[in-house]
Order: structure tokens, then sequence, then C-alpha cells
């Protein structure tokens, strides 16, 4: 590992001399968010607050803190036809970075922290961000460090490990007065315990079928490129685009397509809606039904790791104001809802509820869910 | 050539580029201030020439413009502080339509007068590279000093220059 | 069926170090003139242009979809703005 380490070093460090040779960049405005999430779908409830506030300590300096809860109530596809009952959970992240303005650099640096009952998460990253032809051009390279420790809440021996590492560089280039690109490249690595301990796949057996514990490999490493764009129109509004491939070595390919709109109307008023579609085959050793116990060395029942795909409709309105009470103290504030529609269609997981069919004959999965978002923003 | 051996030569390829700052914040300048004439909120007309034996700061900025917002009510205070000492700060706003400069004039009143170079015509002719960006130009309608960008502090430098240059003749 | 997953990151590390010769090779490089000038950005500036508008509703949006799906990464942007200073 020395040598790589010695390459990773090289390139940071030749990232930060370059960055010495240029003028200044500004660094994000000040602000405060508070939202309300919540999704519902597949037996699954998940609602909980996030909190932002990002304030600058000084003209180089600007932190942030994230503050974000999940509350879990489930009684999903997965839960009962395993034959759980429903739970509740609740997941609790914190988060803290600083960006630190150097003439045309940016330096970042946080850590995030979450927890639940059986699952602790910890992630460290820095990133470096530069400008250059004149502000037309943004690099930004990033690499992130994750540790997390997983536990069994029905076994208190159980105790494993995953560590992550994330590679990341992005390229933002103004093409014309009007449009703006992005193109994004990520590589992130896992090893360890990747596997759901609650989870299991399901054979054939000569009665029907049975369960088994699900198994992963202890290594994972993914590749994505994404592509984005934003292209202006004069009636205050704005086309997005985003095209994304995905590959892993699980042999997980897939692709997203996005398209959007965005409306500013009635000087106060901002209105958007998107379209996605999603797309993935299915993991190597992914079966909805194996043929025996133990049939291959890594067997997964993970509908995430199934061919299927998903579409989302999503429409969004804000309306931005300034607060006449606050005097100087706050610049603008916006309240905003956005919900989303999304159809999962899955291609090679069966609806195991259904229990007047042949095993393997059950219905295709597939469910509906809606995502709504109610955030206040403030920036002073 | 290893990878290693490759990320070392780009390493001392940096060293070797690592020029002077390719555009200094603050810098020096000569010759004569080119004139330009643009219009205003009111009737009037404004032009550069208008203001021949006065010191003029002419301040290129913009609504959309967050440095630029952070020096405007610097800059009003450099303007009350000296417009009766032969100095006046002339705006020239960049926006592409007043209306946006007006609402934020709105929240930032000043009372020097602004000119709106919609079809950024002045500032090609200034050869505007940054903003905000601020030209000294003296008495004698020469072009002294340039600024770009803004960050705290600059205001200091911007008085210290407007105070040379009104001493002299 | 075992799965070998043995990361090919020496093509990869080729191709970012490239990148980043390129880039410190034209950052050197003053005689690329911007071709929209600092004073053009009106549009670019726009929120609505912004690749990070509501940092909180986006991150959580991504969030919805890597637990769902099994396709990660790649999900910020970044740069544009005013371009100032």
């Amino acid at each position: 590992m020395a040598v790589t380490d010695l390459r990773r070093w090289l390139i940071l460090l030749c990232t930060l001399l370059f960055a010495l040779q240029a003028r200044a960049a500004v660094l994000p405005p000040d602000r405060a968010d508070i939202m309300y999430h919540k999704y519902d779908g597949g037996g699954m409830t998940i609602d909980g607050p996030s909190l932002l506030v990002r304030k600058s300590v000084s003209d180089n300096v600007s932190l942030s803190a994230n503050y974000y809860v999940d509350q879990v109530t489930s009684a999903s596809i997965d839960v009962i036809t395993s034959g759980a009952s429903p739970y509740t959970e609740e997941r609790t992240e914190y988060s803290l970075s600083g960006d630190y303005l150097l003439n045309k650099t940016i330096i970042s640096l946080g850590m995030t922290t979450s927890s639940e009952n059986d699952y602790d998460a910890n992630t460290w990253f820095f990133g470096i961000s530069q400008d250059f032809f004149g502000d037309l051009s943004t690099l930004a390279l990033s690499y992130s460090y994750g540790a997390d420790d997983v536990g069994m809440s029905t076994d208190e021996t159980f105790d494993e490990e995953i560590r992550r590492q994330n590679y990341q560089i992005s390229w933002t280039q103004v093409v014309t007065k009007n449009l703006i690109m992005n193109l994004n490249y990520n590589i992130i690595t896992d090893e360890g315990f990747l596997n759901n301990p609650y989870r299991s796949v399901r054979y054939r057996t000569e009665t029907g079928y049975n369960f088994e514990a699900e198994l992963y490999p202890e290594t994972h490493t993914s590749h994505s490129v994404a592509v984005r764009a934003r292209y202006y129109l004069p009636i205050r509004a704005a086309f997005l685009f985003e095209y994304r491939r995905f590959n892993d070595t699980w042999e997980i390919n897939g692709y997203n397509l996005e398209f959007g709109y965005i409306q500013t109307f009635l000087e106060h008023w901002t209105a958007e809606a998107r379209i996605r579609y999603y797309k993935q085959s299915d993991a190597e050793f992914y079966s909805d039904l194996f043929n025996r116990a133990e049939e291959f060395t890594y067997r997964a029942r993970d509908k995430e790791l199934s061919e299927f795909t998903d579409t989302t409709f999503g429409v969004g309105i804000s309306y931005e104001f300034k607060p006449q009470w606050a005097g100087h103290w706050i610049e603008k504030a916006s309240a905003n809802l956005m919900l989303d529609f999304i159809n999962f269609d899955y291609n090679n997981f069966r609806d195991l509820r259904v229990d007047n069919r042949p095993v393997g004959e059950e219905p295709l999965y597939s469910f509906d869910a809606t995502v709504t978002r109610l955030f206040f923003s403030v920036w002073f | 050539m290893t990878l290693t051996a490759r990320l070392l030569a780009a390493l001392s390829l940096c060293l070797l580029t690592l020029s002077p700052l390719t555009h200094a914040a603050n810098q020096t300048l000569t010759g004569a201030a080119p004139n330009f004439t643009l219009p205003t909120f009111g009737k009037k007309q404004l032009s550069l020439n208008d203001f021949k034996g006065e010191v003029v700061m002419v301040n290129f900025w913009a609504s959309w413009c967050g440095p630029c917002r952070e020096e405007m009510p610097l800059i009003e205070d450099l303007h009350k502080k000296y417009s009766k000492l032969g100095f006046t700060v002339l705006g020239v706003n960049v926006d592409a339509n007043p209306k946006d400069a007006a609402k934020m004039l709105k929240e930032i009143p000043v009372s020097f007068p602004i000119g709106f170079d919609t079809k950024n015509k002045v500032s090609e002719l200034y050869k505007v590279d940054s903003m905000p960006s601020t030209v000294m130009v003296d008495r004698k309608g020469n072009m002294r000093f340039l600024h770009r960008g803004y960050k705290p502090g600059y205001e200091a430098d911007y008085e210290k220059q407007i105070r040379a240059l009104i001493r002299e003749p | 069926m075992k799965t070998t997953a043995t990361p090919r990151h020496s093509a990869r590390w080729r191709a970012l170090a490239l990148l980043i010769l390129t880039a410190l090779l034209a950052s050197g490089c003053s005689s690329i003139k911007p071709w929209v000038k600092p004073y053009e950005r009106t549009n670019l500036a726009d929120p609505i242009m912004s690749f990070s508008r509501d940092p909180v509703a986006q991150v959580y949006m991504h969030h919805v979809y890597q637990a769902r799906e099994g396709a990660r990464g790649s999900e910020g942007g970044g740069g544009g703005g005013c371009g100032c200073n």
C-alpha cells in the first residue's frame, strides 16, 4: 500500500501547488435550512428533520453543521416475507465541515457520524476546489474515508466492520453565457462485512422454498461518471439535464437520466418539475430463488441488487421573500415544498406475499413511493 | 515511465510554472482614461469627461455579484467623506436589466452617480476582467490604479489612493 | 460463481494524473482568454442555475436513491456562480 499512498499524496500536493498560482473565488453564502423529510412507500415510512447552518467565521473560513434524523417504521416486503414483525428504528446523523478560501482555491474538511441501535458510521473527507480560465472552469478533487461498525440487535456478540474510500474528480465548465456543465467521475471502494446481517436469500426445497443468510463478497469497487447541464432561458427559467452511468465489481450496470425545468414567476415564486429514469442490471450473485442451499459462494436476494427500473416524477414550489421584521439580520428567506413520486418495477424480484402461485412464479414486485420535502431557508 | 515517476515530473512542472500571479489584485495603470457616456436613472446622461479636474473612482458592479454588495456601503462612505475635496465615485452598473440594479439600490442606497452599461460597451472599453473592478482616475483624466475583486480590507487601499490623488494638482 | 473483486486502479490513476497535469499546464497558460466575460455572468449567477441551490433537499434525495438503488457516486455538482473576485 506504501506506493499507492505516495501516489495519492503526490496528487494532493500537486493540486495544492497549482492552487497557489491563482486569484480569488468566493465562499458559499451564509444560510440556515430546516427541513421535514418523509419517504412513504413499499410498507415503509421514514421521516424526520434535517437542519443545516452555514456561517462564515472569518473572511476566509466558512463552517457548516448538519443534524439529520431518520425515524423508520418498517413493514416492508423484506420484513413481512421473512416472518419478522414490523419494527421502528431511529438513525441520527451529525456533520461538521469547514471551507477555507485561499485565493482561487477552496479547501474543505469535514466529518459525518451516524448512529442507530445496530450500526455506526463515521466518514472523514477532504476536498480541494480550484477556479481557473477566468473563473469559467472549476476543478474539484475530493477524498473521503469511512469506517462503519456493523452490529445486530438480536446478537450482542456480533461485531463487524466496513472500511470505505471514495475518490472523486469533478470539472465544472461555463460553456456559454447561458450554459454551464459538470462532469464527475467517482470511484468508491469498500471492504468488510458488506451484506445485511438480517437479510436472507431463498432456495428451492422439495416442498417449496426455505431461507438462509445472504453472503456478499468482502470487497466492492464501483465507478460512476455523470454529466450535468443547466441551460438558461431569458424568461428566468432553466433546463436541467443529468446522465449518470454506473458499474461495479459485482457486475451491476446502471444508468439514470433526468430532465428538469425550473421557472421563476411573479418575482417571488419558483416552480420546478423533473422526470428521472433509472435502470440497472442485477449483481452477479443475485437470484430471487437459488436451486439449493449454498448453491454458490456468494448469494443475495436484496431487491436493491436485482434487475429493475424506477421512474420519478417530481414537482416543487418555492416562495422567496425578505422578512421586514428581521431588518438587516436576514437577507432573504424562502418556503419550499417538493414532492417526488417514484415507481419501482422489479424484473427478477418476486412478491412472496402472494402465496397461491408455484414457487418461482410469484408475481414480480413493484411499488410506489412518495417523497416529501418541506423546508424553510434563510440567508443572513 | 512509471506512474510515480510521471507524478514526480508533474510536480516539478508545478514548481517551474509557479509564475507570479497572472492577474494581480492591485495594479498601477498608465494612460488616459477612455471617455464614455452612459444613461442614468434620470433624463441626464453621464460622461467621464464631465468630471475632469476631480479624482474619479470608477466602480464596475452588478446586482448579482456578492462582493459588489459588500463593498457598496463602504464606497458610499468614501464618496460622502471626500466629495467636498474634489472626489467622486462613478458607478458603472453592468446588469443586463437595470431593474435588477434598481432593486439592489433600494436596499443599499447611494448618493454617487450611476450609469447603466447594459450593452457592456464600457466594460469592454476598460477590459474589465473581474467583478467588481475599480479604476482610480486622477484630476488630469489619467488611469492610475486598478483593483480586481473585493475582499475586506481593500477599502483601506482605496482610501490611501484617494487621499494621495486628491493632493495632486 | 465466486466473485473476485480486484480493483483496477492503475489505469484510472494514470488518467487522473494526466488530467491534473493538463490542468496544471493550462493554468499557467494565460493566453486563453475567457470567452464569457466576468460582466456577462448575469444569467449564470441566477440561483436557478446553481448545481447546489438547496443543498439540504438535494442531499436528502441522493440518500433516498442510494438506499434503494445499486448505483452510488457522482451525485453532486459545484462551481459556476458569479465568478467574482
